[in-house]
C-alpha cells in the first residue's frame, strides 16, 4: 500500500454514519458477498456502521446454509463475525422477514427487528448509504 | 460539493456506467469536486483496456480515460473485485488504478455525497 | 434524502421497497429503467400519485426520451437532465440507490 493509501487508511478521525443496504439473496448473485467485504472493512475506518436487510436481504441471514452441493464457498458465518469487529447494528425488516415466512429464530445472528416506517426514519438520518 | 461516485456494473451490460459517467461529467461541468470515482463488482471491467465496442457506439473505457485527464478525476478498481475478475494492471486503461476496498470506505467519509450506479 | 430508482416496477420492487421506506420531505428520482414508472398507465402510476402527497418525484429525461416516453410522463412529476440531478443530489442531505 503507498503512503497516500496508507494515510487514506486512517480516514483523519471524522465518524459518519455508514448504512450498507442488502437487499438481495445470497448465492444467487454476488453482492450479498462483495457487499459482506466492504462491511468487514469499513470496521478499521472506525465508523458508526449498520446493516438493514430489507427484501430478499433477509435471506442472507437464514440459519442452516450448507453450500457443498452447490461447490461455493458458504460465507454465512461472515455474519456472526461482524460482532468481533464491532459491527452490532444489524437491522431487519419486519415485514421482509413476515412476508417470507420467516421468524426471529431462523436467523443465524442476533438482530433488530424494526418496522418499514422505523427502518425509513434511520436510513434518512444516515451521511452514507451504500446498497449493492 | 465533493461527490464520491461508486460504479457496481460494468460497460454495455448495464446502463450503470453510463449514468455514472454522464452524472460524473455534469458535476465537474459544474464546478463541483469528483473526489474518487470507485468501480465494485463487475464495475472493475471498465478499466479494461482491451475493450473494442462498435466505431459508431460510445466507448465506455476511454471516455472515463479521457475525463479522468481533463478533470484529474480519480478512477479507482477495487483490487478484490479485480482479482476475481482477471482484471489485472497490465490490463488497466489510462487514468485507472488497482487499490483496496479503503479507497470506497474513504471516499464515503472524506466525501459529501455518494452516489451510487448499479443494477 | 434523494432516493434513486433505476428498474421499471415490472422488472424489479425496487420502487415499491422505496416508497415502503421513503420519509415524507424526501425525494425521489427516476432513472435509466425506472423511468417507465414515470409514464401514464403502468403499473406503479396509482402508488407514485399517492407518493407525490408526501414526497417529490423526477425523472430523469435523457432516459425517458432514449425510451420513447417523454411525452407519457404523468402530471406533477417534474423533468431534469443530468444537471438537475447534481443538483438534486446537492439539494438533499443524503442519497440511496434502490439496487
Amino acid at each position: 500500500m503507498s503512503e497516500a493509501d496508507q494515510q487514506d487508511e486512517e480516514g483523519g478521525g471524522v465518524v459518519k454514519k455508514f448504512m450498507f443496504v442488502n437487499r438481495k439473496a445470497p448465492y444467487g448473485t454476488i453482492y450479498a458477498l462483495e457487499g459482506l467485504e466492504v462491511v468487514l472493512i469499513s470496521a478499521a475506518f472506525d465508523q458508526d456502521v449498520s446493516l438493514a436487510f430489507v427484501d430478499d436481504g433477509v435471506y442472507q441471514l437464514v440459519k442452516g446454509q450448507q453450500t457443498k452441493g452447490i461447490e461455493a464457498k458458504n460465507f454465512s458465518p461472515a455474519y456472526r463475525a461482524l460482532e468481533g469487529y464491532d459491527i452490532e447494528k444489524l437491522y431487519v425488516e419486519r415485514e421482509a422477514l413476515e412476508a417470507r415466512g420467516l421468524a426471529e429464530e431462523d436467523l443465524l445472528v442476533d438482530v433488530q427487528l424494526m418496522s418499514s416506517a422505523e427502518l425509513g426514519e434511520l436510513m434518512a438520518a444516515q451521511d452514507v448509504v451504500i446498497g449493492f | 460539493m465533493k461527490f464520491g461516485i461508486l460504479v457496481n456494473e460494468g460497460p454495455y451490460t448495464h446502463e450503470a456506467s453510463d449514468s455514472a459517467y454522464l452524472f460524473t461529467r455534469a458535476a465537474l461541468e459544474k464546478g463541483h469536486q469528483i473526489y474518487r470515482v470507485f468501480f465494485y463488482h463487475d464495475g472493475v471491467n471498465n478499466a479494461n483496456k482491451y475493450t473494442e465496442p462498435p466505431q459508431d457506439d460510445r466507448h465506455i473505457v476511454n471516455r472515463w480515460t479521457k475525463l479522468a485527464e481533463q478533470y484529474e478525476v480519480d478512477l479507482v478498481v477495487c483490487v478484490a473485485a479485480a482479482l476475481r475478475r482477471g482484471i489485472k494492471d497490465e490490463l488497466l486503461a489510462p487514468g485507472f488504478r488497482i487499490s483496496g476496498l479503503g479507497q470506497l470506505v474513504e471516499a464515503g467519509i472524506q466525501g459529501e455525497r455518494l452516489v451510487v450506479f448499479g443494477d | 434524502m434523494l432516493h434513486i430508482v433505476n428498474k421499471s416496477p415490472y422488472e424489479r420492487n425496487a420502487l415499491e421497497a422505496c416508497l415502503r421506506l421513503a420519509r415524507p420531505g424526501s425525494a425521489l428520482l427516476l432513472i435509466e429503467d425506472g423511468v417507465y414508472a414515470a409514464t401514464r398507465g403502468n403499473v406503479a402510476e396509482a402508488s407514485l400519485r399517492d407518493a407525490m402527497a408526501r414526497l417529490k418525484v423526477y425523472a430523469l429525461r435523457p432516459d425517458l426520451e432514449a425510451r420513447g416516453v417523454a411525452a407519457r410522463v404523468i402530471d406533477g412529476i417534474e423533468l431534469v437532465d443530468y444537471g438537475g440531478f447534481v443538483d438534486l443530489a446537492c439539494g438533499q442531505p443524503n442519497c440511496q440507490s434502490w439496487l
